[in-house]
């Protein structure tokens, strides 16, 4: 009872994941899926970088660089060096984590502004980098040899596999997250975000404790980078590692409620809700990103804790149902 | 008689100001040692020296026979040493019982989580916390959060204490409640360091004194021994027969 008890907060998350998923099975619609799978990569994505921005309170705003980095190697290994498409994922995160890691012990000690100011910089400097490595094609990129979808049956197959694996891809990046929230490693991470000097003098070893929860921000972000330009077909430097995209993911978490597991799902959710309206609509769709730097700016003016942040706030008997 | 924390010729400048000059002493397993001095004396600049805030330009810090002069704060926690702030450094968006968790975490013990959920409501019930327990750490006022301060730095089960002024800004019943809890700690067997400007309370709590003016030791010894100790009074105290109200003033 109690075991339950502890892993509630993980109930509502599961459902409303299961709920979408469910959605274009039942109807059987291939452009339902697409949807779903937009935002479902959206929500792991989001999910990801709440571990650096919500649990350890590090703005990020070039988390994409482990997307596009990650889906680099990925998509380089599957369609050049003939890796299966498990393998290369596996690859895509490991290499993503491993980047954090050299990141986090260079630009971890950075606070503030300036850590995230130092992750625009890497990002930027990712796609210079890429831009010219003739080896993943330089500018033009990489275009998947779709002989490749073969061995799993054809495209179709292909695509459709790829939405499964999407999906459990965000099951995983939920279940890190609720396990991060529920542990001492996270307990830690959040006495950082706090006070790092105090969360130090308990005895928390913060340089570690950040490095760590960046990692874990980046690996699937680099799968999911490497699943995306699979299913894609090609892969180019400004595809890869676009900084609009970083700071979309920014809105979505603090729009659901950064610290929180539920939080990037509704976030991830009503942001591409927004998002989709915006480019279809004739006055919106030139300047869409313009509404989500508005959005942002009201988030912070108004609900600086986000939508979960504010109905645990003000309603404190949810808070055990609303992790 | 063991020797639980030895400073040896510690001293530290902030660019041309000497905060620290030469300061040794040796502090027994066991005893309360109150700091005193005017303000600027360099109490709280010793604590962080002594706690790894920052190391000192010169001397040495040993604790529990280790060398920890130059070693950072969290070393410091799991070698069992903890302390509580000055100015008071709650974890606002954590519960006061997740405020306590981590002390009990990641202090000298390294405890679980559930160990830890247990020791924080022990450490809690003793300070007198416990109706506050699911509260934010922000919530409280400043007599709570100084209790919460010490709660944290109980629940890491410590071998030293640093007290950094946890009666300031507290009204007399507090105080009094405060130097009770104090006392009550010591008979744990925890080691006791206090910075105080309460008079009456550290006079009445310590085993032994040392008073720091400018950076220097001007002197050490019991509690009658400072009292009466001219430099003490010119330096600090001001008044002789000040000093020896405040011997008289019980609690």
């Amino acid at each position: 009872m109690k075991y339950w008890r502890n892993h509630i907060g993980l109930l509502f998350p599961l459902l409303a994941i299961t709920g979408m998923v469910l959605w274009p099975i039942l109807t059987g619609n291939v452009s339902n899926r697409e949807i779903v799978f937009t935002i479902l990569k959206a929500i792991a994505l989001a999910s990801s970088l709440n571990i650096l921005l919500g649990y350890t309170g590090y703005v990020s705003f070039g988390h994409i660089v482990f997307y596009g980095f990650g889906g680099y190697i990925g998509l380089y290994l599957v369609n050049e060096q003939g890796w299966s498409i498990w393998m290369g994922m596996l690859a895509g995160g490991i290499s993503s984590g491993m980047l954090a890691f050299m990141l986090g012990k260079a630009i971890l000690r950075l606070r503030g502004a300036y850590f995230a100011l130092a992750t625009i910089g890497i990002n930027e400097a990712m796609e210079a980098f890429i831009n010219n490595f003739d080896l993943f094609g330089g500018p033009i990129g990489m275009t998947l040899n779709f002989s490749v979808y073969r061995a799993y049956g054809g495209t179709a197959q292909a695509l459709s596999m790829s939405f499964y694996i999407m999906v459990v891809l965000t099951f995983a990046s939920l279940i890190v997250s609720h396990l991060v929230r529920t542990s001492k490693f996270g307990l830690g991470l959040q006495a950082i975000r706090e006070n790092e000097d105090a969360a130090e003098v308990m005895g928390v070893v913060a340089p570690d404790a950040k490095t760590w929860a960046y990692v874990l921000s980046a690996i699937i972000p680099g799968m999911v980078g490497v699943l995306f330009f699979f299913k894609n077909g090609n892969v180019e430097p400004h595809v890869a590692f676009p900084l609009h995209a970083s700071i979309e993911l920014l809105v979505m978490v603090m729009l659901g409620g950064q610290g929180t597991v539920l939080g990037p799902i509704l976030g991830a959710l009503a942001y591409q809700g927004m998002r989709g309206y915006l480019v279809t609509s004739n006055f919106f769709k030139d300047i869409q990103l313009s509404v989500s730097g508005v959005l942002l700016l009201l988030i912070v003016l108004f609900i600086p804790a986000g939508a979960i942040g504010w109905l645990r706030h003000r309603f404190s008997s949810l808070r055990r149902v609303l992790a | 008689m063991t020797i639980l924390l030895s400073i040896q010729g510690v001293s530290k400048h902030f660019g041309g100001l000497q905060a620290l000059t030469n300061v040794t002493f040796d502090l027994p397993e066991g005893q309360i040692l109150g700091l005193i001095g005017p303000n600027g004396a360099g109490k709280t600049t010793l604590f962080n020296v002594v706690n790894g805030v920052y190391p000192p330009e010169d001397g040495r810090v040993i604790f529990r026979g280790k060398d920890v002069t130059t070693t950072k704060t969290y070393y410091h926690a799991r070698m069992g040493m903890a302390r509580t702030h000055q100015i008071v450094q709650p974890l606002n968006e954590l519960t006061v019982r997740e405020n306590v968790i981590v002390g009990a975490c990641f202090g000298r013990e390294n405890q679980s989580l559930r160990q830890a959920g247990m020791v924080a409501e022990e450490v809690l019930e003793f300070l007198g916390l416990l109706p506050r327990i699911d509260q934010m750490a922000g919530s409280l006022n400043v007599a709570e959060k100084k209790r919460l301060e010490m709660a944290r730095a109980l629940a890491a089960r410590p071998y030293l204490l640093l007290l950094d002024e946890v009666l300031a800004g507290l009204n007399r019943a507090e105080i009094a409640m405060m130097v009770e809890t104090v006392r009550n700690i010591r008979q744990q067997g925890i080691t006791i360091i206090m910075i105080e400007h309460v008079m009456h309370a550290v006079m009445n709590v310590s085993d032994r004194i040392i008073v720091l003016d400018y950076g220097q030791q001007i002197a050490e010894g019991t509690p009658e021994e400072i009292a009466v100790d001219e430099k003490v009074i010119e330096a600090y105290l001001g008044d002789p027969k000040l000093a020896q109200r405040l011997m008289e003033q019980n609690d």
